[in-house]
């Protein structure tokens, strides 16, 4: 521990973004009465993000030249039974990385903000909620413990369900928001499980009191099984992972999250929020890399999604959606590193991931702003001219999604590929499969849609319901609705920062983070087992001599053919794709029900359990419990004094009657029996 | 006069002395009275928690003075860490609901606010009393007060529903005083609690003992499958009503498994303990489904309720510290939050009439301050961490996971049911575009509403984010609760 980290300083990271959060909530809504403005609300809360972000930089410098380290509780919340439960931070090399990342994608994002929702009512609301979202992100960031970890897991979902159900009056967002909250909740259900099991069984829930007795946990099964409970724990803990990170099947949400506005797509949903499950795995290595066969699981769930998510991104026409079926294909990349033991790699794809997708998304935004809200691809066409630096930005994102040699993306992806190719774990043939076709399929649907939307003919004047499409932001200038204009200087200078990272952090930094010790006390790797990173590391010379050998593998020929038979098909022969549709229909309507998963989940899934609600409802409790028990009873104590108050007829010959009987059996027992 | 009994009596005293005095003309000075002496029972329990001692697990504040001689029956008071919070939230939802009755009851005034003290005074002498009639006679007398407000005050269906709420937990207490009846000559004709909590039984005896608390407790919390009646009740109590009732009546019945059943037939607990499991689980999972398909708001959050309560249960029959300490936060919370589901729907209920979901939708659009406090209270009801809603169902999940992983899986799914039922209503009454005039002429929450549902929140959040204090008073006395149960009396 070094003296250069303090909590106090510490403290203010997380801290002054909720402050912004606090005071353009509740001052500038409706909730406080409007009492400030807008100006006043973005200014508070950029420079809550500002302070946030240079205190993150000031950090990762300690923690980079100096070796600092911090690890400390800053208060108890509470102690039962003698499991300690408590808030506190935990820095080092891991969480300095993720601070910076997300302090400045947040940054770049509440610039951007200014301008994509200047016209938009609840401007103050969407400031209030961005800075939420990353206090929540950075306490789960800087957790030392899984209490926190999970306050911060569950507070992020919190506030992407805020920001997907932004426009509350959009009846396909607030049918997003809560889909996304609910898939979450099933992936937390297991996350608790799995923090459940280490709390029970290692009584603790801090980091590195827990890996300090993974040891212990590995030898013991679950009770009355005979699973290994370090598996069960990993798979658990997996799940969690799988709905935050969108995991195939847990993916659904994802998609549908882009009813959100376009900042937050760039933000949560490419790349902050859904990193977390990524994070997370690699935070807890030292448990992972004690189960073969829980990485096994995370190998092929993250190879399914690579490879069949980035299917769905070839057919969608919704600009967004082809961007997030490419966060979700990228995210089963960096899942694919964390099975192959690689967990640096995929953490190096996160942070490279984070700055190009979050520039492809506030792109893809600011294309939509030029063309009026527009966001259907097949109605653009042509826009380089018009939005010379929006263009360049998202070729340049372009190119390092899809891999080229020296981009940002070529370091993460191919050193993905290069470990999946030297694991042996079950299933790794497979991941080795899906992570060389999804490069050819990555480069076809990005440069698909970068095509239709830079080159080629200019279609934004065809658009058949171009003046329905409207959302609930109401824009103003409607001088002339065809034309494209080139966004204003607030968002095309966050892209542009963004473009510089996403061009050169890969060539700056895969020598530290991946083969320096950079990460050397956050993330553990049984090298005998689990050699990937070994093998890796002896085929390493250098940034340099790995883009010029990267120029001569297969990887980098699969994104050539990718984007040569994007242009063959979106420029050339634009007849083509419509043909090869009407050959593969059946495929095609695979491809476009999205694997039927949403017709499952909402049909079998959703409608099942409301059935079974009712049944339950209508049959135990309205027709047994209430019908036979609760009013039966009072029925049967009804029908016996009814029968018996017939016995109290008031008629005098009946009691006569009664009585002469009553004598006659008296008399007969007395006289003849005794 | 000790504290507890000023705890106790300055809430009646302040409700005979409305009904004595309140006219229906006076309806503005009755309320500015009752405020007053809501706030003033309230101020007397402070104290309480400001002298406890956390460090031990005896009784504390104890007073002890002969009541009925001829049967050595006590006034004997004294709250330990298990009862204190219970007065204090008591004393605080009171408050609440005197606030939440300003404008909206305009019919008896004063015997509406007077029935809601003399209630907060019963029900504190419910979690004081140390001699097992007294502590009979007060859980009884609760049901007068309550029986009363859903009966005069209630929806068009309130006669129905005040009989049902009255015998359905009126049978449930009959067979606990036929057991506190078996306990005072088994003992030797004392009726002091500690006494019992000492006392040597047969297994037999326990057993017969556990199941005739269990009748009048289990009703009372409610535990499926004896929870019918609270839905029903809850939909035709007036606002106050359900939330006294969802707040505070709901945690007597958890109490008194505290209370009674388990320090006094520990065995029979323990041997029992698979069939509340089971039930307990019953309730999180079939009542949440049921919740799920609810069309009725004040339904839905009354299911809601009997499946938080379902984890109150769990985490008492799991017999470790964090479950026993979890149920005991999650009745706290469940408290607060149950309190503040149930007067959100009353802010709109007074103003469209109706607690059907199909008659809202899009509120937030005319309400957006109410709905911000919806929100909020809407996911402390689904458990987020930050409010007070996670910290009981958190460490009762835990506790549940250490005990048995299935017997955890099947709590867990409360994550997701409860996510389900909650969010689906809000996205129905408060989300999407305005669906009719009623809701287009709404009106926001007003100061008094405002403040009511401030407090609430506030107390929620606290809860939330700092939950050592709630768990530090508890910790003594659930220790030696568990090592005493942990002892045979055979």
């Amino acid at each position: 521990m070094s003296q250069t980290l303090s909590a106090s300083t510490l403290l203010w990271v997380p801290l002054a973004p909720l402050v912004g959060s606090v005071v353009a909530g509740v001052l500038g809504t409706q909730f406080g009465g409007n009492l400030i403005g807008r100006r006043a609300c973005h200014s508070i809360t950029i420079l809550g993000i500002l302070i946030a972000f240079v205190l993150s930089a000031m950090t990762l410098k300690s923690v980079a030249m100096d070796g600092a380290r911090f690890n400390e509780t800053l208060y108890t919340w509470m102690v039962v039974g003698g499991l300690k439960m408590e808030i506190g931070f935990l820095v080092d090399g891991l969480t300095a990385m993720m601070m910076c990342v997300v302090t400045f994608v947040s940054l770049m994002v509440h610039l951007y903000t200014i301008g994509y929702m200047e016209e938009d009512k609840g401007y103050n609301r969407f400031f209030s909620y961005i800075s939420l979202f990353t206090f929540s992100m950075l306490m789960l960031v800087m957790s030392n413990n899984m209490l926190q970890l999970f306050f911060g897991w569950e507070a992020v979902g919190l506030v992407s369900y805020l920001l997907i159900g932004f426009w509350y009056n959009k009846p396909t967002a607030i049918f997003a928001n809560m889909k996304a909250f609910l898939v979450n909740r099933v992936g937390d259900f297991g996350f608790i499980l799995g923090i459940g099991l280490i709390a029970a069984y290692a009584g603790t829930l801090n980091y590195t009191e827990a890996f300090a007795k993974s040891a212990d946990l590995a030898t013991l099964t679950l009770p009355g099984t005979e699973w290994m409970l370090i598996t069960v724990i990993c798979i658990c803990l997996f799940i969690g992972a799988m709905g935050k990170s969108a995991q195939f099947p847990l993916h659904v949400w994802l998609p549908d999250s882009m009813e959100g506005p376009t900042p937050i797509s760039a933000l949560i949903h490419a790349a902050t929020m859904v990193t977390a499950g990524i994070f997370m795995v690699a935070r807890m290595s030292p448990l992972f890399e004690l189960s073969d066969t829980a990485l096994s699981f995370i190998m092929v769930i993250g190879a399914i999604t690579a490879l069949f998510m980035g299917f769905l991104g070839i057919i969608q026409n919704d600009i967004k959606r082809v961007v997030a079926y490419s966060t979700l294909s990228q995210l089963g990349y960096m899942t694919v590193a964390l099975g192959a033991s690689a967990y640096s790699v995929a953490v190096f794809h996160l942070m490279t991931h984070a700055f190009f997708k979050a520039l492809l998304f506030l792109a893809a935004g600011s294309v939509i702003m030029g063309c009026h809200h527009n966001q259907d691809i097949r109605w653009m066409g042509g826009l380089r001219k018009y939005m010379p630096i929006t263009w360049i930005t998202f070729l340049l994102g372009s190119l390092a999604l899809i891999g080229t040699p020296l981009f940002a993306g070529f370091y993460s992806k191919d050193s993905i590929i290069e470990a999946v190719m030297d694991s042996h774990l079950p299933g790794a043939g497979f991941a080795k499969f899906a992570v060389m076709a999804g490069v050819f399929v990555t480069a076809f649907y990005s440069f698909r849609m970068y095509f239709l939307v830079f080159h080629g003919k200019e279609r934004f004047d065809q658009n058949p319901d171009a003046h329905h499409d409207h959302h609930d932001a109401d824009h103003g200038h409607h001088v002339d609705h065809h034309v494209p204009h080139e966004s204003p200087w607030v968002v095309t200078v966050p892209l542009i920062l963004l473009a510089i990272p996403s061009v050169l952090i890969g060539y700056l930094t895969i020598q530290p983070m991946l083969f320096g010790d950079f990460f050397k006390d956050s993330i553990f790797v049984n090298m005998q087992l689990h050699p990937s990173m070994k093998a890796l590391g002896e085929a390493f010379h250098g940034p340099a001599a790995m883009a010029i050998h990267g120029l001569s593998t297969l990887p980098f020929w699969l994104a050539v053919a990718g984007v040569a038979l994007s242009y063959v098909f979106y420029m050339l022969k634009p007849e083509w794709p419509a043909a090869i549709k009407k050959t593969f229909l059946p495929v095609f309507n695979l491809l476009e029900n999205k694997y039927y998963l949403d017709w499952f989940n909402e049909n079998i899934l959703a409608r099942g359990a409301r059935a079974l609600g009712t049944g339950l409802w209508r049959v135990g409790d309205q027709t047994i419990i209430d019908g036979a028990v609760v009013n039966g009873s009072w029925k049967l104590v009804a029908w016996v004094s009814g029968s018996v108050r017939k016995v109290q007829s008031g008629f005098l010959y009946h009691y006569a009657l009664v009585m002469i009987l009553g004598i006659f059996v008296l008399m007969t027992y007395f006289v003849w029996l005794k | 006069m000790g504290l507890l009994s000023l705890a106790i009596w300055t809430p009646i005293a302040f409700g005979l002395i409305l009904l004595a005095l309140g006219r229906e003309e006076q309806a503005r000075a009755v309320r500015w009275l009752a405020l007053a002496g809501a706030v003033i029972s309230f101020l007397v329990t402070l104290p309480l928690y400001a002298q406890f001692d956390t460090s031990t697990h005896a009784m504390q504040f104890v007073e002890n003075a002969a009541w009925i001689d001829r049967f050595n029956v006590k006034y004997h008071l004294g709250v330990d860490g298990i009862s204190l919070w219970f007065v204090l939230l008591t004393a605080f939802m009171t408050v609440i609901v005197v606030i939440a009755g300003w404008e909206v009851i305009t019919r008896r005034v004063n015997q509406y606010m007077a029935a809601f003290l003399i209630l907060s005074g019963l029900m504190i002498g419910v979690f004081s009393a140390l001699d097992g009639l007294l502590f009979y006679v007060f859980f009884e007398a609760t049901l007068i007060p309550m029986y009363l407000i859903i009966g005069i005050w209630g929806g068009p269906n309130k006669i129905y529903a005040a009989f049902k709420f009255f015998l359905y937990t009126l049978l449930g207490s009959l067979l606990m005083l036929v057991a506190l009846i078996f306990l005072y000559t088994k003992s030797g004709g004392s009726f002091d609690l500690a006494t019992w909590h000492a006392l040597r039984l047969d297994s037999s005896s326990q057993t017969l003992l556990f199941f005739a608390f269990f009748a009048a407790f289990a009703v009372k919390v409610p535990m499926w499958p004896v929870h019918t009646w609270l839905p029903d009740v809850h939909v035709e109590a007036p606002t106050g009503g359900s939330a006294v009732l969802a707040a505070i009546m709901l945690k007597l019945g958890a109490y008194g498994f505290l209370r009674f059943s388990l320090p006094i037939a520990p065995d029979a607990a323990h041997e029992w303990a698979w069939l509340m499991i089971a039930l307990s689980l019953t309730a999180v999972v079939y009542v949440g489904l049921v919740a799920m398909v609810q069309e009725d708001m004040k339904k839905l959050v009354a299911y809601s309720s009997v499946a938080h309560m379902g984890f109150v249960t769990l985490g008492f029959f799991i017999f470790i510290d964090l479950g026993m300490s979890g149920g005991l936060v999650q009745m706290i919370a469940h408290g607060f939050v149950s309190g503040a589901m149930f007067l959100s729907i009353g802010v709109l209920y007074d103003r469209v009439h109706s607690r059907e979901i199909a008659s809202y939708g899009g509120v937030v659009n005319t309400m957006p301050k109410f709905a911000a406090f919806s929100l909020f209270f809407a996911m402390a009801n689904c458990g987020l961490p930050g409010t007070a809603g996670f910290v009981g169902e958190w460490m009762v999940i835990l506790a549940a996971i250490k005990f048995n992983f299935w017997v955890g899986f099947a709590a867990a799914t409360a994550l997701i049911f409860g996510a389900a039922y909650t969010l689906w209503m809000f996205k129905r009454v408060y989300l999407g575009p305005v669906v009719n005039d009623d809701v287009k002429n709404l009106k926001d929450i007003d100061a008094r509403e405002f403040l009511m549902l401030a407090l609430l929140a506030a107390a929620i959040l606290w809860m939330g984010v700092y939950p050592k204090p709630v768990t530090d008073v508890m910790d003594a006395s659930v220790t030696q609760l568990l090592k005493h149960v942990a002892i045979s009396k055979l």
